[in-house]
């Protein structure tokens, strides 16, 4: 099994890692005994994503994703960024080995749970 | 730097075992079973080597068979004795920790209508001789346990496990593919009736292994062949290779005391120094006798994966017993087995030295180690809702 070099890259100097305080919307996916676990903070403004943070307890994909999907949806509406899949997270990371497409679904899963909070917010 | 810490994986070829090999490659070439000249002078290296080897091992000459693996031996010494004591009973115990060559022929041959019992490990890795004695019946062929485990290096209680087999007139098989040419016994001290070795585990080639089957044991063909290696494992002997394994094992047992030793203290000043440089990590196995150049550490809130590839990032080459390193993304067995949780188990790092390992490398390494952990840890939200608690 081999990761591409965007892989590697991105699991080596990973973007946008850290967390927001107050978070417009946040969201966690997975759990310890399975390996991996996703924290995505987002700061909104006029339904824009103007600022978005990680944490990822999880294997080199799985840090991979994460890094690759918050610059996926920075500065972008939170409708664009909910039409982010899984596929193309792991097509931005010049693919993934068959059985680390499931990191793929993690990132994907995150930003969905902390939009989901973030619109859950503001409708209250 | 460039510091290869997975010799329970495999290790170098050694120079003796190459030098010895070269002519096999080279100039003779002849099928040991042939009857010419050609074949004479093979015939004779391949004798010689198995000699050498059973004198080592204070056993027969034809005791030994060559295999082409550990794993091929371990299939060939179980599948071969259950199948000619099939009339006395079809019930086998083996450890619940074994390699994947023993507990999957195990499980195959649960499918193929014999009756298996796993037996439990403590935390140490220790199987429970309680449980083993309790576990046998009437029908019990076979008791299969390794000698010392791949992961943590947990070391068995052969001695009793082999009394209880004899007592019972059970058939004793051991994998001792991490032990032979690291810890001097012969399987006579044992009461041992079949083990199987490989030779890369202790710097002879690859591709080649060895299955000791005590004087008088019935087996069943599971390969079937030409008469090769008693009929047992048919095949053009893979000369060469032979010739380098006895030759490895010979320089091996010549220095066995000293690199028992070395790799102990390397082993022993690693984890003084980790344990020091880095919280929150557990040591398996520590409590009991193991391998001497095998560490498992536990990286709790973090996963192995990551921590393997920022190693191998900095040259250092280490195993992981996470899911994520594993084609089947299950926590290793061995840890699991334990008791260790799958939550810790997913972290957890092997690091194996071997004789070519040096105090500088290791120095490196308790260098390289503490930043990959505190930058993995910055990133996990496990480690930060622990640090809140």
């Amino acid at each position: 099994m081999q990761y591409s070099e965007k892989v590697m890259d991105h699991f080596m100097n990973p973007r946008n890692v850290g967390v927001i305080e107050n978070p417009d919307g946040y969201g966690k996916i997975g759990n310890a005994s399975c390996g991996d676990m996703m924290e995505i903070f987002l700061r909104i403004e006029d339904d824009i994503i103007k600022d978005v943070k990680f944490r990822t307890f999880g294997c080199a994909s799985a840090i991979a994703t994460s890094s690759i999907s918050t610059e996926m949806i920075l500065g972008k509406k939170v409708s664009e960024a909910l039409e982010v899949t899984n596929k193309a997270v792991a097509e931005a990371l010049d693919g993934l080995p068959p059985q680390k497409m499931h990191c793929s679904v993690l990132a994907e899963d995150a930003i969905k749970a902390a939009i989901e909070d973030y619109l859950k917010k503001k409708n209250n | 730097m460039k510091v290869y810490l997975d010799n329970n994986a495999t290790t170098k070829l050694c120079k003796e075992a190459f030098e010895a090999m070269v002519p096999y490659l080279t100039e003779y070439y002849g099928n040991s079973h042939s009857m010419h000249r050609f074949g004479q002078e093979t015939g004779k290296a391949l004798r010689e080597a198995r000699e050498t080897i059973a004198n080592l091992l204070k056993i027969e000459a034809d005791e030994l068979i060559f295999t082409a693996s550990g794993t091929e031996a371990n299939n060939i010494g179980i599948r071969g004795v259950v199948r000619a004591f099939e009339r006395r009973g079809k019930h086998i115990i083996v450890s619940e920790i074994e390699h994947p060559s023993v507990r999957n022929t195990a499980k195959d041959l649960e499918k193929l209508g014999y009756e298996v019992t796993f037996l439990k490990v403590d935390k140490n890795g220790l199987v429970d001789l309680e449980q083993l004695k309790k576990s046998i019946r009437k029908d019990t062929v076979l008791i299969s346990v390794m000698h010392a485990n791949n992961e943590v290096g947990t070391i068995q209680p052969l001695k009793e496990i082999g009394q209880i087999a004899k007592g019972h007139r059970i058939l004793f098989h051991v994998d001792a593919v991490q032990t032979v040419g690291k810890l001097k016994f012969s399987p006579k001290d044992y009461n041992i009736d079949l083990m199987s070795f490989s030779a890369h585990k202790f710097y002879g080639p690859k591709g080649v292994g060895a299955l000791y089957i005590k004087k008088g044991t019935r087996m069943a063909k599971f390969i079937t062949g030409g008469g090769q290696e008693k009929g047992l494992r048919p095949g053009t002997s893979n000369v060469a290779a032979i010739v380098g394994m006895a030759k490895a094992l010979e320089v091996a047992f010549k220095n066995i005391k000293e690199e028992y030793k070395k790799e102990k203290e390397l082993r022993d000043y690693f984890e003084e120094k980790i344990i020091e440089k880095i919280p929150e990590i557990v040591i398996n196995s520590k409590e009991v006798d193991r391998l001497p150049g095998t560490s498992s550490v536990t990286f709790k809130y973090l996963e192995g994966e990551s921590i393997l590839l920022s190693l191998d990032f900095k040259g250092i080459a280490v195993s992981s017993g996470s899911a994520c390193s594993s084609e089947d993304l299950h926590a290793s067995h061995v840890l699991l087995g334990m008791g260790i949780e799958e939550e810790f188990a997913h972290g957890t790092i092997r690091f194996s030295i071997g004789r070519y390992n040096t105090k500088e490398e290791i120095d490196y390494v308790i260098n390289e180690l503490p930043p990959i952990i505190e930058r993995l840890r910055m990133m996990s939200p496990l480690w930060n809702e622990f640090k809140n608690n």
